[in-house]
Formats: structure tokens, C-alpha cells, sequence
């Protein structure tokens, strides 16, 4: 008895092929291309153009003032994009969820996203060019905002049409006339959906490169440019760096989004994230 | 006029060209406690709906307290509403669920004259100090206490009922709402819970609409039944009256066990059913008429065989014991009775059966016959239901002519394939020998069928009838309605525009029925609970 078992195990655990197994790939992938790629810049942030460990490539980014300028535009540009997205974005999706065809028309909103975004900035930059609008930051917040709409509709429309249309008629029923209803339930309710949507639009804005370059003639340059720009140059450290600086601001807002989203948000008007 | 808070005038909701509510009228007195009772998909809901004011009604009037509310959007309505599944807001706590309508709602405060000499009535929003009394006030009465500041997802469905109903009372509306509360709860709680919302009815005063599919939930608690049917009223009456005297088949099939059986009225007190007479308490019904009898298993009597007071003579078929009774079934020439004793009966014995004449109930029957108003199709071939259909006939094609087809001469299949037209199992009762199915079929014509198998109700079925056993009749052409081709009559719409015609003054006469047995019903319901 016990030999035949020991027999049958012994095999067994060789071809054990699990779960597990199929996620190792992804491990992989992930340490190659996401962890790999963290410790060459943590690595890089500290070594100058000889190959020695320095903090020099810290002083000369935060004492540099286009850098910190170019941060600075960076985050406006986010900001402002964020809440124009946030302002067009929710009546949009608020309309759409209350519509029986609402889930075919998201798509419509949602179909640009499958056409790369050069191309679509390239055609805009056309358009605007043909029209004969001046470049500037009225266009690059343009490009911005066309851009990232999606992002905002999309988690908006999730939330908004999951909350349950008795909630609604509760409201109705204690009284409530429409405006009431909508600020004490459905905004309420929505939270989830507007801090995913401010997530997944302001984390990306402050990160992007191209469109302003493309849209306002190489006038703007935000802090994705910039750091494209420091690499293409060969300064590795500076580059680093700034990457590092664009990471504790994701992480930073990621957190925060995730903070508030949490506190209003008890287990409902489901959130994408 | 009676004191009426709610009337319903003639209520029809449509959607998508099917009638969830048809033709209701209904009135609800002050400070009663009313049930709309139904399987579900009768409308009830829809009814209640249409009194809080989330559905329009498509025609019909809602009249509250003397004015014409259907068009006041829900807000402005001085009813509140518990939901199936409570509906609270899940962002707000136990305390602020229930402040929600404090805080929104205006008080008079005063009067002012203003510059030009007017006086104007002034109003104020309650204060955070009022608020926080009233809501305690209401979490003491629902046994809250200490829950005020909890989070309404962490608690028990119970306690979620409560809160539901706390947030409602606490606006102390005119009629409260209640949409199957108690639903979602174990039957230990919900019990519980039925006779807490009875205490509450009594306390406040106020009135009661109540939605439930739970007929003994319905009988417990109501002082006044509607019992509803595929959008259909069927019947008005108090508990006692619904339970004994059912107004038609289905009503007396749905409220408790019973056993129904196919008779003839031989003339006045004398109905003859499984080839016995009996003595009975009717009258009033045409010589020979064919009715429905409803016996209920408690008022059946078991004798010992050859008992001289006996009418039938029956055979145990079987005798199951469920707790504080035997269920025994029996059968008597072919007649299946079901009865309820407290002491069993031996499996295979003869035993005699008597029924003493008040508690048969005879009721007319909903239909004798099928008919439909139709035309010949051609060569024969009849219109029944948008299809032809073979028969007998000399007529030729386009003659309006009545079909009547017999219970036992449509032939039901169980494919919907094999049939030549397909039709929906909407009721199915047993007869004591045989089960009175009810299809529809799909321009909402009902055909009524005698078969010897119990159909699945919802199953989609086919319909078949022999050529010879469609009887044809020519027809006056002036009844046809121009619009319709094929025209056919739908028995149940005519039967309830006659009895909205004719009948004006039916609800209204049952409600001064209820009115006449209401208050000794609710005295005795009071002191036999103080003992």
C-alpha cells in the first residue's frame, strides 16, 4: 500500500502543472520590463556621465529653473484637463446611463481610443493648422482633453449605471425634487466613478508626451517631452531623476484618489478600479 | 360618501401593449389596513407604483384625499414608500437614512405681511435639534435604539426593514406604502415582523397599502383584501369573506387549500356534484346552470362508513400528517376531495362524507363555453386566432360567424410545434377529476380547457381542436370592429367592461360590506389580543 501510493506520488509531482504555473510568464514579464527597468533608473539617478555615484544629477534638476517650470506646466495642464474632462464628462455619461441605448452609444465615445493617438493628434494638429488657429496652450489642452475624454465617460458611465434606480425613487419618495435627487443619491453615489475617472485622466495628462509638442509647435513642453528630450541628449541621470519625480507624483495621487474614493464610497456605484 | 384617502378610478397601465393593470378601481378608507394579494406579475406592484407615483397610469384616475393626484410627480405626494429591498442609501448611515425626508421637507412658520399688504405664509426647514427627536423617536419605536450611527450595510436584513420603515414613518405620511417588505426575511422574523406592522397600523392610525404574493401574510394582517389577477380585481372583500365565500375559481384556488368541483345548480339550495345532491344555502341561479363548488378541506366532515348523515361514501387514498392535522384525500365517484381532520383515517377504507349546506360555496362559472366572433376563412376553414383552422361548414369565406368550442374539444399538445396555434399555460386548478387549464394565446385570447393533465403554468403549448367540435353560427356583421382582421372577442375584456359598466357601484358596495364588518372585526382583533 504505502509503495503504491509513494509510486503514484513520485510522478505526480512532477507534472504538476497548476494555476501557478501560467502566472510565472507574467512574473517574468514583470520583472523584465517593469522592476528591471525601476532599478536602472533608481541606478542611473545616481551615477554621472563616468559611471561614479553622485547626488550632482539631483542638484542640477531641482535648482534648474525651466525644469521646474516645465513641472509646473505639467501639473497645470493636468489639472485643467482633468476637470474639463470631469465637466463635459459627467452629464455625458449621467445622459447616457439614463438612456435604454446608452451601452451602444458609450461606444461611440469610447471607439477613438482604438486609432493611435499620434495619428489623431497629427490630423487635429492638421485641422487646426487648415483652420488657421495659432498653436498654443489653448490647443494643446484641446488635444488633451479629446484625448482623455474616453477615460472619464468610460469609469463615469460604469458607476452611474450601476446605481440602483430605487435609490433614486427612495429619494423621490422622501420628497426630494430632481436637483435634490441627483446632489443627495446619484452624485453621492458616483464618487467611485469621478475618482477612477480623475485617476485614469490626471495620471496619464501628467505624464504625456507628443501631443503638446505636436499641438503647440514644440511651444510647450511638459514633463514627458522633457525627459524624452534629457534621454535622447544622453543625460541619463537627469533623465532618471526626473522620471523618479514623475513616479512619487502618480503613486501620490493614486493614493489620494484612492483615499477619498474609499471614504464616500461604501461598496457601491462600483468604481473601475 | 365613505372616508376615502386613495380611490382609484378605472386604473390601466400598458406596457408595450400588454395591460400589467386593467380597469382598477378600488377605494381605500381612511386608516385602513389594505393588501393587494396576487402571484406574481398581476399587477399589484405596478398598482402600488401608480399610487406612490414612479409609473403613470395610461388611463385612469387617482384621487387622493378628495383631489386628483395622477399627475403630481412623487415628491409632492404626502405617501411614503418601503421598498422590496428597502432602498437605503448606502452613503449615508442609519441616522441620516432616516433624517433624509426631515431635512428636505418646509414647515409653516408663522404668517408676515409683506410691503403690499399681503399676508404671507412663511416656512422653515426643521431644526437640526427637531431632526434628531424625531428620528429618535422613530428608532425607539422600531427597536433601534443604538443604531443610529451604524453604517446600513451592517446590518441584518431585519434591521435593514426597519430602518426602511422608520425612514418612511418618520415624515408621518397619510397612507404609507409597502411593497412586499417583508420578502426578503425568514419566516420566523417575518412572522415577527407581521405583527409589529400590525401594532403600528393600530398606533398610528394611519393607512396601510400593502403588496404581498403571501395569501396567510394577506389574511393575517388586513382589514380589507383585493385580490388581483393578471392586472385584474377579482375581489374586494375583508379576510373572512375572501376565504369563505371566493368570488370566482381562481381567487378561492389561490387563498388556502380547497377542493373545486364542477356541479349544477338542480334549483334553488339543491346543487348536484359528483353525482350527489347536496343542500345548500344559494339561490338565485338559473335552473340547471353549471357552477363551480368550493369546498374547504376543514369543512369537510368524515363519518364512519354507512353513517346515515353522510352523502357520499369516499375511499382513503391517502392521510398525511402535518402538525396539527391529518391531510387526508379521498375519492368519491371519481371526485378527488382533500380534507383536514384531527385524527387520520386508515389508507383503503370506505368512510362517508357529509358537508352541511352553509359551507358550500357556489359560484357561476367564469365561462361556459369558448366563443369566439370571427369569419370563415375559406373553404372549410375558420379564423381562430390569426390561424385557419379546419371544421365543418357550408359558409363561404369572409362570413362573420361565432365559434364556440367546448372546454373537452380543445386539444392541448405539448410541442408547441404539433398545435396550429401556440398559446401560454396562465392557469391550470384541478377539478377533483380533471384540470380547467386557462391558455392564452398570442393575440390574448383565453381559452379555457378541460384536459386530464395538470399543465405547467407559463409552458408554452400548442392548440389543436377536431373539425367536427368547432360549432359555427353566422353572425350579424355590424359587431365587427373594423380595425381588427381577424376580429376576435376576448371573453375576459368583455366580461370586465360589463362589470365596470354595469358594476360602477361593485366596489363601492363591497367597501360598504367591508365598512359594516370592519369595526367589530378590528374591536375583536384588539381584545383578543389584550387577553
Amino acid at each position: 500500500m504505502t509503495s503504491a501510493t509513494a509510486v503514484q506520488a513520485k510522478p505526480r509531482k512532477r507534472f504538476k502543472i497548476t494555476k501557478r504555473v501560467f502566472a510565472y510568464l507574467y512574473v517574468l514579464f514583470m520583472v523584465l520590463f517593469v522592476v528591471l527597468p525601476l532599478v536602472m533608473i533608481l541606478v542611473n539617478a545616481f551615477l554621472d556621465d563616468g559611471g561614479n555615484l553622485t547626488v550632482e544629477n539631483f542638484k542640477t534638476f531641482f535648482t534648474e529653473e525651466s525644469s521646474l517650470i516645465i513641472l509646473g506646466n505639467s501639473l497645470f495642464v493636468g489639472v485643467v484637463t482633468t476637470a474639463i474632462c470631469l465637466l463635459i464628462g459627467y452629464p455625458v455619461a449621467y445622459k447616457l446611463s439614463r438612456m435604454s441605448s446608452g451601452k451602444i452609444l458609450v461606444l461611440f465615445f469610447i471607439l477613438p481610443m482604438g486609432i493611435n493617438f499620434l495619428i489623431r493628434t497629427l490630423a487635429t494638429k492638421a485641422i487646426f493648422i487648415a483652420m488657421d488657429v495659432t498653436l498654443g496652450m489653448g490647443t494643446v489642452l484641446f488635444g488633451m482633453v479629446y484625448n482623455y475624454l474616453p477615460f472619464m465617460i468610460l469609469p463615469l458611465h460604469t458607476s452611474l449605471s450601476s446605481i440602483d434606480k430605487s435609490y433614486i425613487e427612495a429619494a423621490q419618495d422622501l420628497g426630494a425634487d430632481r436637483s435634490t435627487v441627483f446632489l443627495k443619491t446619484v452624485l453621492p453615489l458616483s464618487v467611485g466613478g469621478i475618482m477612477s475617472g480623475i485617476t485614469m485622466v490626471f495620471i496619464p495628462t501628467i505624464s504625456t508626451f507628443a501631443i503638446s509638442q505636436l499641438l503647440s509647435n514644440g511651444k510647450i513642453f511638459l514633463f514627458g517631452d522633457s525627459i524624452q528630450t534629457k534621454f535622447d541628449q544622453g543625460l541619463y541621470g537627469v533623465g532618471s531623476i526626473m522620471s523618479l519625480v514623475m513616479l512619487a507624483f502618480v503613486l501620490i495621487s493614486n493614493f489620494l484618489m484612492n483615499r477619498i474614493g474609499k471614504n464616500n464610497n461604501v461598496g457601491v456605484g462600483r468604481s473601475l478600479w | 360618501m365613505a372616508d376615502n384617502i386613495i380611490e382609484l378610478r378605472n386604473l390601466t397601465k400598458t406596457y408595450g401593449g400588454k395591460d400589467a393593470v386593467k380597469n382598477a378601481s378600488l377605494n381605500i378608507r381612511r386608516g385602513e389596513f389594505v393588501t393587494l394579494l396576487g402571484p406574481s406579475g398581476c399587477g399589484k406592484t405596478t398598482t402600488l407604483r401608480m399610487i406612490a407615483g414612479f409609473e403613470m397610469p395610461t388611463s385612469g384616475r387617482i384621487i387622493f384625499d378628495g383631489k386628483d393626484i395622477t399627475d403630481t410627480p412623487p415628491h409632492l405626494r404626502k405617501v411614503n414608500t418601503v421598498f422590496q429591498r428597502y432602498a437605503l442609501f448606502p452613503h449615508l448611515n442609519v441616522f441620516n437614512n432616516i433624517a433624509f425626508g426631515l431635512k428636505l421637507k418646509t414647515i409653516p412658520n408663522g404668517t408676515k405681511v409683506n410691503r403690499k399688504g399681503e399676508t404671507v405664509q412663511l416656512y422653515r426647514k426643521y431644526t437640526k435639534a427637531e431632526i434628531k427627536e424625531k428620528v429618535d423617536r422613530v428608532l425607539k419605536m422600531v427597536d433601534l435604539e443604538d443604531y443610529g450611527y451604524r453604517g446600513v450595510s451592517s446590518l441584518s436584513g431585519g434591521q435593514q426593514q426597519r430602518v426602511a420603515i422608520a425612514r418612511a414613518l418618520v415624515n408621518e405620511p397619510e397612507v404609507l406604502l409597502l411593497d412586499e417588505p417583508l420578502g426578503a426575511l425568514d419566516l420566523k422574523m417575518r412572522k415577527d415582523m407581521q405583527l409589529e406592522l400590525m401594532n403600528m397600523h393600530r398606533e398610528l392610525g394611519i393607512t396601510f397599502v400593502y403588496v404581498t404574493h403571501d395569501q396567510e401574510e394577506a389574511l393575517t394582517m388586513s382589514d380589507k383584501i383585493v385580490v388581483m389577477r393578471d392586472g385584474v380585481i377579482q375581489q374586494i372583500a375583508d379576510p373572512e369573506k375572501i376565504y369563505d365565500e371566493p368570488a370566482n375559481a381562481f381567487v378561492a384556488d389561490f387563498i388556502g387549500e380547497s377542493t373545486i368541483l364542477s356541479g349544477v345548480m338542480l334549483e334553488d339550495y339543491k346543487v348536484e356534484f359528483a353525482d350527489a345532491v347536496f343542500e345548500c344555502v344559494d339561490k338565485g341561479f338559473k335552473k340547471n346552470e353549471p357552477i363551480d363548488v368550493i369546498i374547504r378541506p376543514e369543512d369537510l366532515e368524515i363519518l364512519p362508513a354507512g353513517d346515515k348523515k353522510a352523502i357520499l361514501t369516499a375511499r382513503v387514498i391517502s392521510s398525511v400528517f402535518k402538525g396539527d392535522h391529518y391531510q387526508i384525500t379521498l375519492i368519491a365517484n371519481e371526485n378527488e376531495f382533500i380534507a383536514h381532520d384531527t385524527v387520520t383515517c386508515e389508507k383503503g377504507t370506505n368512510v362517508g362524507l357529509y358537508i352541511s349546506p352553509s359551507n358550500l360555496h357556489i359560484m357561476h362559472k367564469a365561462r361556459i363555453i369558448n366563443e369566439i366572433d370571427t369569419e370563415i376563412a375559406g373553404e372549410n376553414q375558420v379564423w381562430i386566432c390569426g390561424a385557419k383552422f379546419d371544421c365543418v361548414t357550408d359558409l363561404e369565406a369572409g362570413t362573420p360567424v361565432r365559434v364556440q368550442v367546448d372546454f373537452d374539444d380543445v386539444i392541448i399538445t405539448d410541442d408547441e410545434e404539433d398545435g396550429t396555434i401556440g398559446a401560454t399555460v396562465v392557469s391550470s386548478i384541478y377539478k377533483g377529476s380533471y384540470y380547467q387549464c386557462i391558455v392564452r394565446t398570442d393575440d390574448y385570447y383565453d381559452f379555457f380547457v378541460d384536459t386530464d393533465d395538470d399543465w405547467l403554468k407559463g409552458d408554452r403549448v400548442g392548440i389543436n381542436i377536431a373539425p367536427e367540435k368547432i360549432l359555427i353560427e353566422r353572425r350579424e356583421v355590424s359587431e365587427v370592429p373594423a380595425d381588427e382582421t381577424p376580429a376576435v372577442v376576448d371573453e375576459t375584456v368583455t366580461e370586465e367592461e360589463k362589470s365596470a359598466a354595469d358594476g360602477a357601484d361593485f366596489p363601492a358596495a363591497e367597501t360598504a360590506e367591508t365598512s359594516a364588518e370592519i369595526p367589530a372585526e378590528t374591536e375583536g382583533k384588539g381584545s383578543s389580543e389584550e387577553v
